[in-house]
């Protein structure tokens, strides 16, 4: 049980793959632009994620180790498509809006990082509540950039107007650039918490370390300098 | 014609893969540091994209659609793109070696780049035929090439600028990102 609350509380805090790990930057940048378009990138990439943990703890004893990687990709893009397939027939509002980027699970950095880093290693129930917490960590993370990004750039949150109809909203906030401007102030605060708290000492640099998760599969040993 | 021309720069500068679709984030973000590298980095992503979108457009419109299996096209696309870098770098290594040295480090990153499924997705969504593909994949990559080169550049300056402690490192670069895409934003005058 303790180790169940321990996979939960490292997926949505300390390990945050949004906030902290900074990982799948693509649809975080690009299907932020309201709140209701975060939660449901975030649930949908969690289902994908516990399902593909599930299925490749189970099998982590039969998958030969040199073919790990696309055996991982297979299992993963099969999840993907049938979560496809789910939405566009149930939830079509969201497949609309997400569109291409719903395919695009397949290569976020997240649910391959966690299949190599802890499914393929460990038992099926922990593996489970890890990708768990992953993904509510993930579907934190968009959220809270979600409601950032539809707060100011069109006066609503979840769809709900707060403000006057025809009193004016910084529109740029849920263009492409109003991403890039929220997620560097909310990493900028990341830091800054890390820099007053004394641990880690050194803000986050961006170097090879923050493209690690994304391009492990390649990377095997080599860097680019 | 005219069409090609309206593909090419509607990809390219328009609806810019980085900027303005936010494909290809990590390289751009992580491979920037240097103008040289970021080059390096760019020219083997329009080397790949460009080959990838030949690919699966044919084998789209070869094996796919005759089978009636489209559904399967997320699966199979993007092992065939892990496979051709595989085999395009295992070619380069025995048969161009001055390519290889040149572009050999940054194949195996471009795998998992969200950029190369992204674009033979939109392809196959916007029903181009193979010269189409060809045109959008080879656009697509070469404003992935021109938006990473110009980040580079300003990087290298920015190394000489006093940044404000919490900005440091990669606040800082998604600023600037910000501040290409609303430059960026001008092209869309071109419609």
């Amino acid at each position: 049980m303790s180790k169940v609350i321990e996979r939960l509380y490292n997926g949505i805090i300390k390990e945050n793959p949004t906030l902290v790990l900074m990982l799948g930057m693509c649809p975080t940048l690009a299907v932020t632009t309201s709140a209701i378009n975060g939660v449901g990138m975030g649930l949908t990439t969690t289902v994908v994620l516990v399902m593909s943990n599930l299925l490749i703890s189970m099998l982590r004893k039969v998958i030969p180790d040199s073919v790990r990687i696309p055996a991982f990709i297979v299992i993963i893009a099969s999840f993907v498509t049938i979560v496809q397939l789910l939405l566009q027939a149930y939830i079509p509002s969201l497949y609309d809006a997400l569109g291409i980027y719903i395919p695009l699970i397949v290569v976020n950095c997240i649910i391959l990082g966690r299949a190599e880093a802890y499914a393929s290693k460990n038992k099926v129930i922990p593996s489970v509540f890890d990708g768990i917490g992953m993904g509510l960590g993930f579907t934190l993370g968009l959220t809270l950039i979600g409601i950032v990004r539809e707060v100011l750039g069109a006066g609503s949150v979840f769809g709900f107007k707060f403000i006057p109809e025809d009193f004016p909203t910084l529109t740029i906030f849920i263009l492409a650039p109003g991403a890039f401007f929220v997620l560097a102030v909310l990493t900028a605060a990341m830091n800054k918490i890390k820099l007053s708290s004394g641990k880690g000492g050194n803000a986050v640099e961006c170097d090879e370390s923050m493209c690690a998760g994304c391009t492990m599969t390649g990377c095997r040993g080599r860097s680019v300098k | 014609m005219g069409k090609l021309l309206t593909i090419a720069i509607g990809s390219a500068f328009i609806n810019n893969v980085v900027l303005s679709q936010f494909l290809g984030i990590c390289p751009f973000l992580g491979v920037s540091k240097k103008v040289k590298t970021a080059a390096g980095m760019g020219s083997a992503v329009v080397f790949v994209i460009t080959l990838a979108s030949a690919v699966t457009s044919l084998i789209y419109r070869f094996l796919l659609v005759p089978l009636n299996i489209t559904y399967l096209q997320t699966i199979v696309f993007i092992l065939v793109i892990a496979a051709l870098v595989q085999f395009v770098e295992m070619f380069l290594k025995k048969k161009v070696v001055s390519l290889y040295n040149a572009l050999g480090v940054y194949l195996p990153l471009i795998t998992t780049n969200c950029a190369v499924l992204g674009v033979a997705l939109k392809n196959v969504q916007n029903s181009y035929g193979f010269v189409e593909s060809v045109v959008n994949g080879f656009a697509v990559s070469v404003g992935f090439l021109v938006s990473i080169v110009i980040m580079a550049g300003i990087r290298e300056k920015i190394e000489y600028n006093n940044v404000p402690k919490a900005f440091k490192g990669t606040p800082i670069v998604l600023v600037t990102a910000g501040l290409m895409a609303i430059a960026f934003f001008g092209f869309s005058g071109l419609k």
